[in-house]
């Protein structure tokens, strides 16, 4: 009676289920066929890990798409939430009314390791095993029935890439039964005497706290222990927030039982793993028709292809290929829609230029807003190609390979194999590049790839590479290729050396580990591919968006304000203007644009940081293009083109080029000297001026901190290079 | 004859008898389906010498020379 009661009750209000499982599982294609593609995405608190929720067509419940893990032990952020939303102790995520568990019935004993973990839980389970249609080709049969005995849950066979089964598992769903707990009371493996009397132990302190639903509690009791025993920091972290929730006589009598089971057995948690695959491979046995692992594997499609893609020649050859295409496509690709988005820019700031009168809305308008938006939005089909390529190599099983071919070689500089790509795509943009550190699981492996990553020449530099390298060396052809080639052989170099620093010094860690799943090849689905290519980068707009606008509008103000008025224009300036033709208003308005920037905000800042730039051979005009180029590099060169006069100019412009190679000092000395020119170069090879590249790492990285420390030491090092190259390069002549 | 894991040339089989190592990482290998009893393959070496691709539990699992070094097996 009671039960129905509160069954009705609960119906009332709308069901959430999550979805879990191991990573290549299927549980993305499962998600997106049971909820027809119509999902928000957004991100867990604090953590760049996504959170996909989504309607389960034609129901009122609610799919929650939770990370793919293979355990629930607390080692990383991914199975830390994983494992805090079926607690229901995450922020801003309640407690699931069931889980869906996605199994691959070709990977069936790793896939019961999780399975068994969530089971434990008491939440009720229905499993999916999926891929069947793989298993048949291999000429194994799960007897789905079998498994569904053994587990005490419903288990559907589905094939979610043809969308078989979904009829069935949209029905398990339906009808699961919300309220009852259908698991048993107990483990279905034992553990030896000792462990099991003090996790009974626990189990009653635990439910005495209140912290933990009922029917989680022996599971709860499990993890906690195997936690608290732990050889892991992040395990035992995790141990001690839970004792530290709980009243410290119970917490105490807690750690007691912990160390009651440390003293009696030798390694506690290696014996609960045991246990638990022990009994895995006796269910696997029972239900699986064909067992034997080895005939079956050979001559499977999978491995045919890795024999030609990680072959020693081949292999590498297509990588090669693969990466290159990759590198064309975010360099070359993206440029078409780039100048496209640029022209959009200009025609849009033309038509606001000719609707609002002449004045500081107008330029807001045009200078702040307009520029703003373009800042963001011409990252765009970078991001976008970008994620594309990834998605499909990710769905097609490619990307492991790809970590598994170049493993090696970042493992020089302490880094790890998935490094390799998020590393190459900063060539064309560190942003995108960014972004990509998603798959890398190791924190520190992680952190250390985005703090070296902007050093990699990315498209934005090249112009100022072009207008500097055609002022200081002229039509010097190889000079300039060699020049050009230098200065990115010096941002990866840099780039790999600050990598081994960092893993020595402040992201130093235990031993670097890599231990990857290498997945079987699929065919990518389309949808599903660009799909997430969407919700990838629109993260990039709404994220770092707002960051990079706010700044773009804050650095119109400084080079707009204060104003004055064309009376109190110095007699220099006047002067100029008079030599012109009476109707040269272009002229006009360069000369006038010009006075008014070097005597705005920004124009004073230029002056003001001379002292600090002159060691480096730089006056205050080129201070004005480096530090409006800390909003993006591209913007200097027609800062350039404002202060010397000569309007809009790009890195083609001759007569901004002239104006460059022939600027004097007041003295009549040359600014831009060979020398000069070299440093200006290196310092846009390692300075951080990219507020995109910040804001997108404070996205990350969930605090300010990484990238303060990314502008500081990035900035620092730039003025020392620069300095050395030219005090040391102008005493040698 | 007890040997190591990361000693087996490609297509070699044997019988895991320990993990040993860092505690971390040992559990990790172990979660992975790495436990004493297992059978596991060698399938390939990566092309630059490192890491290891291995057949372990009806499906392949990627570590390095180091990671495979803590392994100890039998002949099978
Ligand atoms: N043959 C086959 N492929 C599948 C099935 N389910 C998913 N896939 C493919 O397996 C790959 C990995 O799937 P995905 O959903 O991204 O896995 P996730 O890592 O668990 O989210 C994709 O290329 C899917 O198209 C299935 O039942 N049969």
């Amino acid at each position: 009676m009671a039960e129905s009661a509160e069954a009705t009750m609960l119906s009332a209000g709308v069901k959430r289920i999550a979805i879990a499982g191991n990573p290549n599982s299927g549980k993305t294609t499962v998600f997106n066929k049971l909820t027809g593609l119509r999902h928000k995405v957004g991100n867990y608190p604090g953590v760049t890990v996504e959170k996909r929720e989504g309607r389960l067509d034609g129901t009122d419940i609610v799919l929650l798409d939770l990370p793919g893990t293979y355990s629930l032990s607390a080692r990383s952020p991914d199975q830390e939430i994983a494992r805090d939303v079926l607690f229901g102790r995450l922020k801003g995520t309640d407690l699931p009314d069931a889980v869906l568990l996605v199994i691959d019935a070709n990977n069936l004993e790793r896939n019961l390791y999780l399975a068994s973990q969530v089971l434990e839980l008491g939440t009720p389970v229905v499993i999916a095993c999926n891929m069947m249609d793989v298993a048949e080709a291999r000429h194994t049969t799960v007897d789905c029935e079998a498994l569904s005995n053994e587990l005490g849950v419903p288990v559907v066979p589905t094939i979610a890439s043809k969308e078989r089964g979904l009829t069935q598992l949209r029905q398990a769903l339906s009808n699961t039964s919300f309220t009852s707990n259908m698991h048993r009371q107990s483990r279905p493996w034992r553990l030896p005497n000792a462990f099991e009397k003090a996790l009974s132990n626990a189990t009653t302190i635990l439910a005495r706290s209140g912290r933990i639903r009922e029917q989680a509690m022996h599971g709860a009791a499990l993890l906690w222990m195997t936690d608290y025993l732990s050889g892991d920091k992040r395990s035992r972290e995790a141990a001690e927030r839970l004792l530290s929730a709980i009243p410290s006589e119970d917490a105490e009598k807690l750690r007691a039982t912990g160390r009651q089971v440390a003293e009696q057995i030798p390694d506690p948690v290696e014996t609960a793993i045991e246990a638990r695959y022990d009994w895995i491979s006796q269910v696997a046995h029972r239900v699986l028709a064909q067992h034997d692992s080895e005939k079956r594997r050979t001559g499977s499609t999978t491995d045919k292809i890795d024999r030609i893609l990680t072959h020693r020649v081949f292999g590498l050859a297509i990588f090669a290929v693969i990466m290159f295409l990759l590198f064309l496509s975010i360099f070359s690709w993206a440029e078409p829609l780039m100048d496209l988005i640029e022209t959009g820019q200009l025609a849009l700031a033309g038509w606001v230029e000719a609707l609002i009168p002449k004045g500081p809305l107008q330029s807001l308008m045009t200078d702040g807003v307009i520029t703003g938006v373009g800042a963001v939005v011409v990252f765009f089909p970078q991001i976008c190609i970008l994620f594309l390529f990834l998605s499909i190599l990710e769905a097609s099983g490619y990307m492991a390979r790809a970590a598994f071919l170049m493993d090696r070689l970042m493992s020089r500089v302490g880094l790890h194999g998935k490094s390799f790509i998020p590393l190459l795509s900063s060539y064309a943009c560190a942003i995108p590049g960014i972004m990509a550190t998603r798959t890398i699981e190791n924190a520190r492996d992680r952190l250390t790839t985005i703090m070296v990553a902007p050093f990699m020449s990315c498209s934005a530099r090249l112009p100022v590479y072009i207008i500097v390298i055609g002022a200081v060396f002229g039509d010097r052809t190889w000079l300039k290729a060699g020049v050009m080639f230098g200065m990115y052989a010096l941002g990866t170099i840099t780039a790999l050396v600050m990598a081994l620093l960092f893993k020595k010094t402040l992201l130093a860690g235990p031993r670097p580990t890599f231990i990857m799943e290498l997945p079987p090849y699929h065919m990518p689905q389309p949808k599903t591919v660009l799909r997430e290519m969407w919700d990838r980068s629109k993260l990039f707009l709404t994220g770092a968006g707002t960051t990079i606008f706010a700044v773009c509008v804050l650095i119109w103000a400084l080079s707009y304000f204060p104003r004055m008025d064309e009376t109190e224009l110095s007699s220099e300036v006047k002067a100029q203007i008079a030599q012109l033709d009476a109707g040269d208003t272009d002229s006009r308005e360069n000369i006038i644009s010009g006075a008014q920037l070097r005597q705005s905000a920004l124009g004073r800042l230029g002056h003001f940081i001379e002292p600090a730039i002159e060691p480096l051979g730089y006056d205050w005009r080129l201070g004005i293009g480096i530090l409006s180029s800390f909003l993006a590099r591209e913007v200097f060169v027609g800062a350039m083109g404002i202060t010397f006069s000569v309007g809009e100019a790009d890195e083609t412009s001759e007569a901004l080029r002239d104006k460059l190679a022939g600027a004097t000092w007041p003295d009549g000395r040359p600014v831009l000297t060979p020398w000069v020119g070299m440093g200006l170069m290196v310092f846009y090879v390692l300075a951080c001026q990219c507020v995109s590249t910040l804001a997108v790492v404070r996205r990350e990285t969930g605090s300010w901190r990484w990238p303060a420390l990314m502008f500081t030491y990035m900035t620092v090092l730039a003025y020392l290079a620069s300095l050395a190259v030219y005090q040391i390069g102008s005493r040698l002549g | 004859m007890p040997r190591l894991l990361a000693n087996l040339s490609p297509g070699e089989n044997g019988r895991i008898t320990h993990v040993a190592g860092e505690a971390d990482v040992r559990h990790q290998l172990l979660e992975m389906g790495l436990t004493s009893g297992t059978l596991v393959r060698m399938v390939r070496v990566a092309p630059l010498g490192d890491p290891l691709e291995l057949h372990v539990r009806g499906y392949r699992l990627s570590v390095r020379k180091s990671e495979a070094a803590m392994v100890t097996i039998e002949g099978d």
